[in-house]
């Protein structure tokens, strides 16, 4: 990664322009060419250094429900229940985490309904028990990494 | 903050699944996706603005991948925060600059006592937790005891999916 890879990771941290060239746009504030820029984020986001691009979704404000899940798997049941859980579509990141409570993902359902019966289908399919912390109140949301 | 839902028309909704994997790498991304849904590029814009505007949409730009940036320790940060003053210092965690998400959370009492959640990222773990102990100073005596939870293996990722 040289200079101008970390200039666009933290560029694009902050905002995509919403306009006709955008990549001209961040192109010209960093003072490089549209090929270039679209090349590196090409590049970013196929080396994984990048894991998503584009407009990020505020899931309640799109009707749906979201919550925070984890769950206290024995070892010898975490790959078969971690299979189970990452193939549902409704799961959008799964971390296994150093906690009795070992197990953490992120459930998003296209309505708050939704949850509840996703929830019981995760149960029925692992035979664990699920802990559900929907937010109560949200304080702060933005990734900062400066590099 | 507000979680009231927004109605979307039917083409909002296309333009949210057309999106959701992400924007088209081509000079005129905004295009592409008005081609993809049958839709005039300034209306895809206007609605991808409105979007912006009443926060069905928090940002476009992009997520990096930390491990990739070097910050290898991912600790969420757990607390146990007496409920009246966790909003109060709830805000003031969230401003901290080592703090990328803060929420309030459901306890389950006896097995998990924490209320609020601080996500924080460290090139390692000591600075993790020297970042945690900048969050307990914040918290003072309103907080009865916290735990870090270090991710040791990323088991899935990627956007939030409506369809």
């Amino acid at each position: 990664m040289d200079a101008l890879d970390r200039a666009i990771i933290n560029q694009l941290q902050g905002g995509f322009p919403l306009c006709e060239r955008p990549y001209a746009a961040v192109a010209e504030q960093l003072g490089s060419s549209e090929d270039e820029v679209l090349a590196r984020v090409e590049r970013l986001l196929r080396d994984r250094v990048l894991t998503r691009f584009g407009p990020m979704f505020h899931a309640e404000r799109l009707g749906g429900g979201l919550s925070l899940v984890a769950m206290k798997i024995p070892p010898g049941d975490f790959e078969r229940v971690a299979e189970i859980v990452n193939a549902m579509p409704e799961v959008a990141h799964n971390y296994a985490r150093e906690h009795a409570l070992n197990m953490w993902f992120v459930l998003a359902t296209e309505t708050p309904e939704g949850q509840r019966e996703a929830l019981d289908r995760i149960e029925r399919e692992t035979g664990f028990p699920v802990y559900a912390m929907p937010k109560i109140r949200e304080y702060f949301v933005e990734l900062k990494l400066h590099v | 903050m507000s979680s009231s839902a927004f109605p979307l028309d039917p083409l909002d909704r296309l333009i949210v699944l057309a999106t959701q994997d992400g924007l088209p790498r081509v000079a005129r991304p905004y295009h592409a996706v008005a081609e993809q849904v049958g839709a005039a590029p300034a209306e895809v814009m206007a609605r991808l603005q409105r979007m912006l505007e009443n926060g069905v949409i928090r940002r476009i730009g992009a997520v990096p991948n930390h491990y990739a940036l070097g910050y290898k320790a991912n600790g969420m940060t757990v607390w146990d925060v007496a409920d009246e003053r966790v909003d109060t210092l709830g805000e003031r965690v969230g401003q901290l600059e080592s703090v990328s998400h803060c929420y309030q959370r459901p306890r389950y009492l006896p097995d998990w006592p924490y209320n609020l959640f601080a996500m924080v990222h460290g090139h390692d773990r000591a600075e993790v937790e020297q970042k945690a102990r900048q969050i307990a100073e914040l918290l003072g005596d309103a907080c009865r005891g916290h735990e870090i939870l270090y991710s040791t293996r990323i088991l899935k990722k990627t956007g939030l999916r409506i369809a």
